[in-house]
């Protein structure tokens, strides 16, 4: 089992997806989770405290607006632990959405410049365009360059 | 308790910046509940060709589907809120015309903020505080006359300034430096009650406001705590006769500065600076102490000077003094040094607040810096209009407060 980035970090198309095919889909729900049921925090829905844009300060400066290292304290340390990425680009919102701009071309460059495989697609938009979005996911995911990291 | 205000929240980044609790915190102190416009897909999808801003984030298409619920009527509630991440520029466009679009199309106050994961519940109250009374409290902001024998007591940052108001009138002042703020307070009392020659027990009713209302207004029993940004902006229009139509108001204090539209004597739009000491009265007063002279003669000293015969490097209160320094050692005259200090705090004010509020004249500059007349004058040479300092502008706070709760007095009588 590998562990796949995916992006939208938070698509549940792409989540299952990966999962269906064996593999560990690393993906911001998880994170969010953790924030939502730990013990000790008190500020539902998102238990996200000033602390975490501070964690973020390592991978965005401190000039950097402090929703973006918030974001970056969660998806941050996923891409750490990323073997390869499905990065889907230019999605609608109801496939999965990240709020600010700023941070998604920040992952997206980091996941390229970490230099794990990456299978970067278009959104479709007709259901042939589907059909082969979901075909070649399917071929990368059982791919050898995937495979490898099990 | 005072009835529940509702504010939309309209923003981007608050709740990955850790700050959400901190905005809940602040309007929950003011009996106020943050509320977010249900909108659908479709209207986010279609918002940028709909509001004519075209942005990348998500979230700040989101921000201005809500703000289009609220115009359009979809979304009930007394006041807004619109909030942004702190260096964002994007967002910083979306927040600007999206205060504007409110501002023209609804009677909804609303504010505006960019916060950092620095931003506590207690810097966002003051602003909450004035969000709140707009909405709560339309029809004491109407009041255009003084009524009774009332006290107002502003607790500021340096000073603590008391007047005793009768039949619309001043008839007693106190200031004194603020040091411990209940025993500050006390002493501007009884300064002021004695000049008007009354004893506190002939009051009809005593207002607060300043950094120290709260303490002040439960030691005292006061009928009415209230925040700077409404007692100021109803001093202002009192004290400048203004209290028909459009004005701004521009208060720069000792470590805070206010910029308040203002119509028919209410506030509309407004900003609160307090990040940069830079930008405020205690920049003037290093200056001073620098130059030798009084905070009271810095103001007649810069009128002499020119501005422009001094290089500044920075606005910053300490590298910016170092430059005032390096031009004394110079040879730099110290009037010059006295308008350049004026025109730099004037500048930073300028560039950093009064373009997030719509500058309408007259412009009237209240506080005790006003009489400072190099910071008026500087204000006039950026902004291009006369600047307008009534009679006993350093009391403004007191003289809102005192005016306020003489409506208080009146309703309690009906």
């Amino acid at each position: 089992m590998s562990k796949i980035l995916i992006y939208p970090t938070n698509s549940l198309v792409l989540a299952d997806l990966v999962d269906r095919f064996g593999h560990e889909p690393l993906s911001i729900p998880q994170e969010i989770r953790k924030k939502v049921t730990s013990v000790g925090l008190d500020s539902p829905p998102l238990n996200i405290t000033p602390e975490d844009p501070k964690i973020g300060l390592k991978y965005a400066a401190v000039e950097v607006p402090s929703g973006v290292r918030g974001r970056m304290s969660l998806i941050g340390p996923l891409l750490e632990r990323a073997d390869a990425a499905v990065v889907v680009s230019d999605p609608e919102a109801t496939f999965g959405c990240m709020g600010c701009a700023r941070t998604n071309e920040l992952v997206n460059f980091l996941i390229r410049a970490k230099k794990i495989p990456m299978l970067e697609l278009p959104y479709p938009t007709n259901e042939d365009d589907a059909r082969d979005f979901v075909y070649k996911i399917a071929e990368f995911l059982q791919s050898s360059e995937v495979l490898k990291h099990e | 308790m005072s009835k529940n205000v509702k504010i939309a929240q309209l923003s981007c980044g608050t709740e990955y910046s850790g700050i959400q609790p901190e905005i809940e915190a602040a309007a929950k102190q003011v009996n106020a509940e943050m509320v977010f416009a249900d909108v659908d897909y479709n209207d986010i999808a279609s918002i940028e060709k709909d509001f004519g801003l075209e942005v990348a984030s998500p979230d700040l298409k989101l921000l201005m589907a809500r703000a289009k619920s609220i115009v359009d009527g979809k979304t009930d509630v007394d006041a807004v809120f619109v909030a942004t991440c702190f260096r964002c520029a994007e967002a910083a466009l979306a927040r600007s015309e999206v205060r504007r679009y409110i501002y023209e199309k609804t009677s909804l106050p609303v504010i505006s903020y960019s916060f950092t994961e620095r931003t506590t519940s207690g810097t966002l109250l003051t602003r909450m505080e004035a969000l709140t009374t707009m909405a709560r409290r339309k029809s004491l902001l109407a009041r255009e006359r003084q009524t009774g024998l009332t006290a107002g007591i502003d607790s500021g940052s340096t000073t603590t300034k008391c007047v005793i108001m009768k039949d619309n009138e001043v008839i007693g002042t106190g200031w004194v430096p603020t040091t411990k703020v209940l025993d500050s307070a006390d002493e501007a009392f009884n300064k002021a009650l004695e000049s008007a020659g009354i004893k506190q027990n002939e009051l009809d009713a005593l207002g607060t406001t300043g950094y120290g209302r709260f303490l002040i207004g439960d030691n005292l029993s006061a009928d009415l705590v209230q925040e700077e940004v409404t007692v100021n902006s109803k001093g202002a229009v009192f004290l400048a006769d203004k209290q028909k139509g459009d004005a701004t108001v521009i208060d720069i204090g000792g470590m805070d500065n206010k910029a308040i539209s203002v119509h028919d004597g209410i506030p509309g739009m407004f900003t609160l600076g307090g990040i940069c000491a830079g930008a405020s009265g205690r920049f003037l007063e290093i200056t001073a102490r620098r130059l030798g002279v009084e905070i009271t003669e810095l103001g007649d000293l810069a009128i002499k000077g020119n501005s422009k015969n001094i290089e500044m490097n920075s606005y910053c209160i300490v590298f910016g003094i170092q430059s005032l320094v390096n031009s004394l050692s110079t040879g730099a005259k110290p009037e010059d040094v006295a308008a350049a200090a004026c025109y730099s705090v004037a500048e930073q004010v300028f560039e950093q607040q009064l373009q997030e509020v719509e500058v309408k004249e007259p412009v009237i500059m209240v506080g005790g810096s006003s009489l400072i007349a190099g910071l008026p004058k500087a204000l006039e040479d950026l902004l291009h209009v006369k600047v307008h300092i009534p009679v006993y502008s350093q009391f403004i706070g007191a003289v809102g407060s005192a005016l306020l709760v003489s409506g208080l007095v009146d309703t309690s009588k009906k």
